[in-house]
C-alpha cells in the first residue's frame, strides 16, 4: 500500500510538471541522478537520511503508543543545542568521552522536552500532545535564536551563530576517499543502530508488547493493570530522545556549529517518514532515503531540468495523502456496485444516498 | 521603568495586536467551525497559503483587489474539500490527511509561484484591499488610533467573528453542528445529515481560513512569497483549543498571540530579546491545556470517523 501511494504521488507529480509544460522524464532523471548519481551524491543522500531515520523512529515510537508527536522538529534542536553545548566546552576531553558525552545530552534534551512537559500533560490532565509538542517545538527554537543571537551561545563577534564544537566531539567521516566531499559520517552507524534497537526493544521485549498494548487500546490495557501513563511519558519521552539524537549527531556531524537558520524541517519529514514507513523500524530506513533522496535530488532537479525543488513537496503531500485515504479503492470497488441499501438514517433525510 | 510605560503606553502597540491578531482569529473560528462539526483541521496553515497564493493570482490577473479576495476564499473552501472528502466519506486519518495538506499547499504555491511569476514574484502592479477608516471612531484620542483606522479584512473579522457566535449558538443550524460534533449517531437519529453538515461545517473553515491568507498577501501586502503563512496555521490552531472551541474564545486567543506578536516587534533593538517575548503565547496556550486556566473539552465526536448504522 505506501509502494501505491509512492507511484501515485510521482505519477501525479509528473502530470503537474506536464500540465505545466516541463518534461517530468527529464525532471524525474535529473532527480534521480541529483540523488544517486555519483558517490558523493550517494553519500549525501544517506547523510541526509540519517536524521530522519533517528526522528522517523522516534514518531514511530510513539505513534505505536497511540500518541502523535508532531514536536519532533523541537526536539531536534534541543538535542543539536546541547550537543553543541558540550561539543566546545570540553576541548581536551578525549573522542572517546567526548562525543558520548554530547550524544548522550542531546538526548536527554531531546527526552526531557518530549517527555517531560508534553508526556506529563498528556498522561495526567490530558492535555492533546499534538498541541503541547508542537508548542514545545516553537518554544524550542525560539530558545534557540535567543542562544545565538546575543545570547549565551553565540560566538565572539557579529555573527548569529555559535563556536564551533572541538575536533574531539565531531563524527569522523565514512569512507571520505570514497564518498569525496560528502556528508556521510558515523553518524549513520548509530542510526543503523538505532533501527536495530528499537525494533528489538518494540517487538522483543515486555516493554514494546506493553507500550504497543496501550497504543492499541489503552482501556484495554489499563484493566489489564498497565500503567498507562508511565507508558504515556516513557513513549513521549523516547520519542523525544530519538529526535534528539537526531540533532546531536547532525550537529557532530554535519554543521558542526549552530546558525541562524533553524528550519531544518527533518522533524517534520520525519513525521512522513513514520507514516509511510507504517511505523515499522526497518521501512524507516527505506523511507527515510526516499525522502533524503528526493531532498538532495530536488535542487539538481531544479538546475538541470528547470523544474523547482518544491516540486518534491507537492509529491511528498499527495504521498501522505494517499497514504491516508487507503480506502480508496475500497471507496469506489464499492462504488462499483449497482444496488446499494440505503441506510434509514439516509431515508429518514430524505436522501437516497447513504453515507458510506 | 520609563521604557515600558513607553512601550506600553504606545496605541501603535495595540492597533498593530488587532493586525496581527486577523490572520489567526479568521483561521482560529474556521477551525472551529470543523471541529464543532467533528472533523479535526490541521490544515489551515494549508489553506491559508493557498488562499494567499490563489488571491494574488486572482488579483493581479483581474487587477482587482475584490476579485482577489473572493478568489482566495473560494480557493481556501476547495482546499478544505481535500480535507472533507476523505474525513468524512473514506474515515481517514483527519490529523494525516491535514498533514498531508500543509506539505502539498507549501510545495503547490512555492511551485506555482516559481513556474507563473518566474524569479521576480509575484507582480509588483498586484492591487491591495483598501485600509478603512471610521468616521467618527478614528478621532477618538487613543482607542481611534487603536481600531479607527485598518485594512478592510480587519473589520471583517469582527464581523465574522460575531456572526459565527451566532450562528453557532442561536441559530438551528448551529445547533445542529454542535449535535453532529457530539453525538453524530444521536443528531442522525434525529434526522440531521451528518455527512452535510461535515461538509458545510469544514467548507465554511476552510473560506475562512482562505480569507486569513488573502489577508496576508493582499491586506498587509500585496504580493505573494513562499511559506508566508509562517505558522500562523497553527497558532490559530492553538488558537481554537485556547478559546475553548468558540468563536469569542478563538479571538481572545488570537488577540493574546498577536499582542504577542506586535510586543515582540515593538521591542526590536531595545535590548529585550524578542526571542524571549515571542516564547509566551506558546507557554501560556500549554498552560491552558494543562488546566490550570480551565479545562478545554474538544467537541465529544472531533476526530472520529463516522459510519451511518445501518
Amino acid at each position: 500500500m505506501p509502494l501505491y501511494a509512492v507511484l501515485t504521488g510521482l505519477i501525479l507529480g509528473g502530470v503537474i510538471m506536464a500540465i505545466a509544460k516541463y518534461n517530468p522524464f527529464a525532471a524525474y532523471a535529473a532527480l534521480f541522478s541529483g540523488a544517486f548519481g555519483s558517490p558523493t551524491a550517494i553519500g549525501n543522500t544517506l547523510a541526509g537520511a540519517v536524521p530522519l531515520i533517528l526522528a522517523g523512529l522516534g514518531i514511530a515510537v510513539a505513534f505505536r503508543t497511540g500518541l502523535f508527536n508532531i514536536g519532533a522538529e523541537g526536539q531536534y534542536w534541543v538535542g543539536a543545542m546541547a550537543a553543541v553545548w558540550v561539543g566546545y566546552h570540553f576541548p581536551t576531553m578525549p573522542w572517546i568521552v567526548h562525543v558520548p558525552l554530547a550524544l548522550g545530552a542531546a538526548m536527554l534534551a531531546g527526552g526531557i522536552w518530549g517527555g517531560v512537559i508534553p508526556g506529563l500533560a498528556k498522561a495526567f490532565v490530558g492535555a492533546h500532545e499534538v498541541i503541547t509538542t508542537m508548542m514545545m517545538s516553537y518554544i524550542a527554537i525560539l530558545i534557540a535564536h535567543f542562544m545565538v543571537e546575543n545570547g549565551p551561545m553565540m560566538a565572539p563577534g557579529y555573527v548569529p551563530q555559535s563556536p564551533t564544537v572541538a575536533a574531539s566531539a565531531t563524527l569522523p567521516p565514512i569512507l571520505p576517499t570514497v564518498f569525496l566531499n560528502s556528508n556521510l559520517s558515523d553518524a549513520f552507524f548509530i542510526a543503523v543502530a538505532a533501527i536495530v534497537v528499537v525494533h528489538i526493544v518494540l517487538f522483543h521485549t515486555t516493554l514494546g508488547y506493553k507500550l504497543r498494548a496501550v497504543g492499541f487500546n489503552a482501556r484495554a490495557a489499563r484493566y489489564a493493570g498497565m500503567n498507562v501513563p508511565l507508558y504515556t511519558v516513557l513513549a513521549l519521552g523516547v520519542s523525544g530522545v530519538l529526535a534528539g539524537l537526531a540533532g546531536g549527531v547532525q550537529l557532530l556531524g554535519v554543521d558542526f556549529q549552530l546558525t541562524d537558520t533553524f528550519q531544518s524541517g527533518y522533524g517534520y519529514t520525519a513525521i512522513v517518514v513514520a507514516l509511510l514507513a507504517r511505523n515499522n523500524p526497518i521501512g524507516i530506513f527505506f523511507a527515510s532515503v526516499f525522502f533524503a533522496a528526493l531532498s538532495a535530488g530536488s535542487q539538481i532537479m531544479q538546475i538541470n531540468a528547470g523544474v523547482s525543488a518544491n516540486m518534491t513537496d507537492v509529491i511528498t503531500g499527495i504521498i501522505i495523502f494517499f497514504v491516508a485515504t487507503d480506502r480508496l479503492y475500497g471507496y469506489w470497488s464499492q462504488k462499483m456496485r449497482p444496488h446499494r441499501p440505503s441506510s434509514t438514517a439516509a431515508i429518514i433525510s430524505g436522501k437516497g444516498e447513504s453515507p458510506q | 521603568m520609563n521604557f515600558w510605560v513607553q512601550i506600553f503606553a504606545n496605541p501603535e502597540l495595540y492597533a498593530a495586536t488587532l493586525a496581527m491578531a486577523t490572520p489567526i482569529a479568521l483561521a482560529a473560528v474556521g477551525g472551529t467551525f470543523s471541529e464543532r462539526t467533528g472533523v479535526v483541521n490541521i490544515a489551515m496553515e494549508g489553506i491559508m497559503l493557498v488562499g494567499a497564493f490563489f488571491g494574488v493570482m486572482v488579483a493581479a490577473a483581474t487587477h482587482s483587489a475584490w476579485l482577489g479576495m473572493f478568489g482566495g476564499v473560494i480557493a481556501g473552501g476547495l482546499m478544505a474539500l481535500a480535507l472533507a472528502w476523505p474525513a468524512i466519506r473514506l474515515q481517514s486519518d483527519q490529523v494525516i490527511v491535514g498533514m498531508a495538506l500543509n506539505v502539498f499547499a507549501g510545495g503547490l504555491t512555492a511551485f506555482l509561484l516559481n513556474t507563473v511569476y518566474g524569479y521576480n514574484g509575484t507582480p509588483t502592479s498586484t492591487p491591495s484591499l483598501p485600509i478603512v477608516t471610521l468616521p467618527w471612531i478614528s478621532h477618538i484620542p487613543f482607542i481611534g488610533q487603536v481600531i479607527g483606522q485598518h485594512d478592510v479584512v480587519v473589520y471583517l473579522m469582527f464581523l465574522f467573528v460575531i456572526l459565527a457566535h451566532f450562528t453557532l449558538f442561536h441559530t438551528n443550524l448551529g445547533l445542529r453542528m454542535r449535535a453532529v460534533g457530539e453525538h453524530p449517531e444521536a443528531a442522525e437519529t434525529v434526522g440531521i445529515s451528518v455527512v452535510k453538515i461535515r461538509y458545510l461545517g469544514v467548507t465554511i473553515g476552510g473560506m475562512l481560513s482562505g480569507l486569513a491568507g488573502v489577508y496576508l498577501s493582499l491586506g498587509m501586502l500585496s504580493s505573494f512569497e513562499v511559506n508566508m503563512t509562517n505558522g500562523r496555521g497553527f497558532i490559530a490552531l492553538a488558537a481554537m483549543i485556547f478559546g475553548k472551541w468558540t468563536p469569542f474564545g478563538a479571538f481572545g486567543a488570537a488577540l493574546l498571540f498577536g499582542f504577542a506578536t506586535a510586543l515582540s516587534i515593538a521591542l526590536q533593538g531595545s535590548g529585550v530579546s524578542a526571542n524571549l517575548v515571542g516564547i509566551l503565547p506558546y507557554a501560556l496556550t500549554i498552560i491552558a491545556l494543562t488546566g490550570l486556566i480551565g479545562r478545554s473539552r474538544p467537541p465529544a465526536a472531533d476526530g472520529l470517523p463516522y459510519v451511518a448504522t445501518k
